[in-house]
């Protein structure tokens, strides 16, 4: 198997496995419990509390465990959306943003009433940042803007938006930076809300943390026990919380040279599918090198994606090319040729790939090119 | 007293009665047939008579392998069965306990076939059905048509007692047929097509064209569970999986768009002849109906047939699309075969495909091009799996 769907999500790294191993047979009890053995293992889900808000330059009290990225996305739109509705019921997100977020939204219009701008991004794949100055008003509680976009690995005008957000006292802004923890510098002064997850950095999957501002008021979107101030129910996943402090800090501790050997591989490619015929790329070429998206406009997602498969390649685009031809709702912001739009093909890289991985990739795309293109 | 356990289950035969001297042929390959089935449940043992097939149990659930047999051509019927010495006293307690649990209308029927037995058929019948009155209050007596005909039999060695008998599938077992290839398409006619042929006692081999990477490994998938639901008819099911990529290229290059079907129809019949030849397959078996699609109009059906050499059966050819359905639902294909995979990539699927075939027409269009090596290849890179009712690898997860 060449994998090449990293954004998608990595393998665990042997070193939160093997910590991962002792933790879930050791400390079972549940972290709430009053007796030795759960105060032992509060006193580890907050020391990895404290870990994080470090690496994030944040405080301790402002993390709140989620199962991952999607929970801690719903957390920050409905939780933010129902705690302020009295300030307004206008939300404002990047028409690119996670489906997490969009359908998030859409739940808000449809069953809440709320009102939601979806701002579009230019040929980059970026937002642009006019469009948002005009959407602004003072009934908008909420902007999320994505810090990396997950298709195309389009870097977010992250700065130039929270200056607008600020003049706004009653809006948040949040930004879901799924896709930029352990890949860049993140700086969150000034956003209100900020989701990440484990499984996108060697970490486990089903764990994931929304960090939460002091000042900001946010209803609960899992009602339950005291757990996380009582804006999160339920039993902690301890063990799950206690590793994604190791994951963050050895992904911290490695950003740096895993970004060096990732934007080699990137550069490589991008020039090697430049050169060939019928392929784009869609990727802006400031994009996180952690994303490469093409498109082949001779072949469809779907055969491009069997052809690769077949050769032992796991990529990623669209999951179905049924008749009504769904494509994907970034690109499709971004351009408009329809095939195009039909034969995206999103790879992701790793520090974990080989120079044989990325070479061999563009002597078999060439194959199946000649073959089928 | 311990709790009723069952000592073997009795098979009745269905058609196979009437076939004379050919009979113990029908009953050996039907011992097999179930024998096959029931692998994995290593303390049973098989006994044959003439009329009969026990199952000894040895501690094994019916109910565990009733849904297994209820699958296996040839059984009329079956019945788990307890056994008891030969005491009134013993077999009115063992009755008593084996409809504890039930509830319903019941009528006792003793056969005394052991005449040395000191009571009368009737005296057992209503001691029987008295303790069974008393036990559960649930139970009440039909003697017209009772939901639990408790049968006692009574015999030289030992008594039997069995109170639920079980329909089968009837048909003749798989295998007294020889064996005939399915055209196995992912759809939804071909497995039915399949499951009526093999219930004539027909073992069935399936072979299916891929075209990969125009068709997924999902859609190969899908293909590859509608044979593994189907393979417990019969055990199992060899597949034939014909790469048809090249084939189907080539086609799309040479032929007139109107006639890509028909012609691609007749390079499948041709694969197919060669692969039954080659596996001993005596027929070509699909799923095609009168009408369907543009390719199964008469005249497409006889312009496409004119390739085969072998007989091909069309089980389905006059049914409804419902009717079809209907089936599909019964044996339990029908939710895989309209998942969405196949075809989802339409480039070789014309706008206007010719349902007047004219057959002078299609040979100058196939004469273009010269087919045989690439049919040699597609037979010869054909990959073979034997799939088997709980092939699923996933169980080991679970």
């Amino acid at each position: 198997m060449k994998y090449f769907d990293y954004a998608s999500t990595t393998p665990v790294s042997e070193e939160v496995l093997k910590t991962y191993d002792e933790v879930l047979r050791k400390y079972y009890v549940n972290s709430e419990s009053i007796y030795p053995d759960g105060l032992e293992i509060d006193k580890l889900i907050n020391k990895s509390r404290q870990q994080m808000a470090d690496l994030l330059a944040v405080k301790d009290s402002q993390i709140i465990f989620t199962s991952g990225g999607s929970e801690a996305n719903n957390l920050a739109i409905k939780g933010v959306a129902f705690k302020n509705q009295n300030k307004g019921k206008h939300i404002i997100v990047s028409s690119i943003e996670h489906s997490s977020i969009l359908n998030s939204c859409k739940w808000l219009q449809e069953y809440a009433g709320f009102d939601v701008t979806y701002l579009p991004v230019n040929q980059d794949g970026k937002v642009v940042v006019e469009e948002l100055k005009k959407a602004i008003r003072n009934d908008t509680i909420l902007v999320s803007v994505m810090y990396v976009n997950n298709e195309t690995g389009a870097i977010q005008p992250i700065e130039e938006i929270k200056k607008i957000v600020k003049n706004y006292h009653n809006c948040y802004f949040h930004s879901d930076c799924v896709q930029a923890l352990g890949k860049m510098e993140i700086d969150l002064s000034d956003i209100d809300l900020a989701t990440f997850s484990a499984h996108k950095i060697y970490g486990l999957k089903g764990s994931g943390i929304l960090v939460k501002r002091n000042h900001v008021q946010i209803a609960p979107v899992i009602s339950g026990g005291q757990q996380e101030s009582g804006l999160r129910g339920g039993t902690l996943n301890s063990p799950a919380c206690i590793l994604f402090g190791k994951t963050m800090r050895l992904a911290f501790q490695q950003q740096n040279h895993n970004t060096e050997v990732v934007k080699e591989y990137n550069e490589y490619l991008r020039n090697e599918l430049e050169k060939m015929d019928h392929i784009v790329i869609n990727s802006p070429s400031d994009a996180s090198p952690y994303v490469l998206n093409f498109s082949c406009l001779t072949i469809p997602s779907e055969v491009m994606m069997n052809a690769l498969s077949l050769k032992g390649y796991c990529v990623s685009a669209l999951s179905t090319c049924d008749s009504k031809q769904k494509v994907s709702h970034v690109i499709a912001q971004m351009y408009s040729d329809i095939n195009r739009l039909r034969g995206t093909i999103r790879l992701s890289f790793s520090h974990l790939m080989s120079w044989d991985d990325i070479k061999g990739f563009v002597i078999d795309l060439q194959e199946v090119l000649d073959k089928y293109g | 007293m311990a709790k009723i356990e069952y000592e073997f289950i009795l098979i009745r035969f269905g058609e196979l009665s009437t076939k004379g001297k050919n009979k113990k042929d029908f009953i050996k390959q039907l011992a097999l047939n179930i024998q096959r089935a029931l692998q994995k449940y290593e303390n049973l043992k098989y006994e044959r008579t003439r009329d009969h097939i026990y199952i000894h149990l040895n501690g094994t659930d019916p109910k565990e392998i009733s849904p297994v047999l209820e699958k296996i051509f040839g059984i009329r019927a079956f019945a788990p069965t307890i056994k008891v010495e030969n005491d009134l006293e013993a077999i009115v307690e063992a009755s008593k306990q084996l409809m504890m649990d039930k509830g319903g209308t019941f009528k006792v029927i003793t056969k005394r076939a052991n005449k040395q037995f000191p009571h009368h058929s009737d005296e057992i019948n209503r001691a029987v059905a008295s303790a069974i009155l008393k036990n559960n209050e649930n139970m009440k007596v039909d003697v017209h048509n009772p939901d639990y005909p408790v049968v006692v039999e009574i015999r030289e060695q030992a008594t039997y007692i069995m109170c639920e008998t079980i329909l089968g599938a009837g048909g003749y077992p798989v295998g007294v047929g020889e064996k005939a290839l399915l055209m196995l398409s992912g759809g939804i006619d071909s497995p039915v097509a399949g499951y009526l042929t093999m219930k004539r006692g027909v073992e069935i081999e399936c072979i299916h064209y891929a075209s990969m990477p125009y068709t997924s490994q999902e859609a190969l998938n899908k293909v590859k569970e509608l044979a593994r639901i189907i393979s417990s008819y019969q055990g199992r099911i060899k597949l034939h999986v014909v790469p048809f990529t090249e084939l189907q290229l080539a086609i799309y290059r040479n032929c007139d768009e109107e006639y890509a079907i028909t012609i691609m129809r007749r390079m499948m019949y041709r694969i197919a002849n060669e692969i039954a030849n080659r596996n001993r397959c005596l027929a070509i078996v699909n799923g095609e109906s009168i009408g369907q699609v543009a390719s199964q109009t008469l005249n497409s059906i006889g312009v496409i047939n004119a390739v085969s050499d072998l007989p091909v059966i069309r089980p389905v050819v006059t049914y409804d699309k419902l009717e079809i359905i209907d089936l599909a639902e019964k044996i339990k294909t029908y939710e895989t075969s309209i998942l969405p995979y196949e075809d989802c990539c339409t480039i070789f699927t014309p706008k206007n495909p010719v349902t007047k075939p004219h057959i002078l027409k299609v040979e100058k269009q196939e004469s273009f091009f010269d087919w045989k090596p690439l049919l040699q290849q597609a037979v010869d890179n054909t990959e073979v799996e034997i799939i088997y009712p709980n092939s699923n690898n996933e169980e080991d997860y679970l």
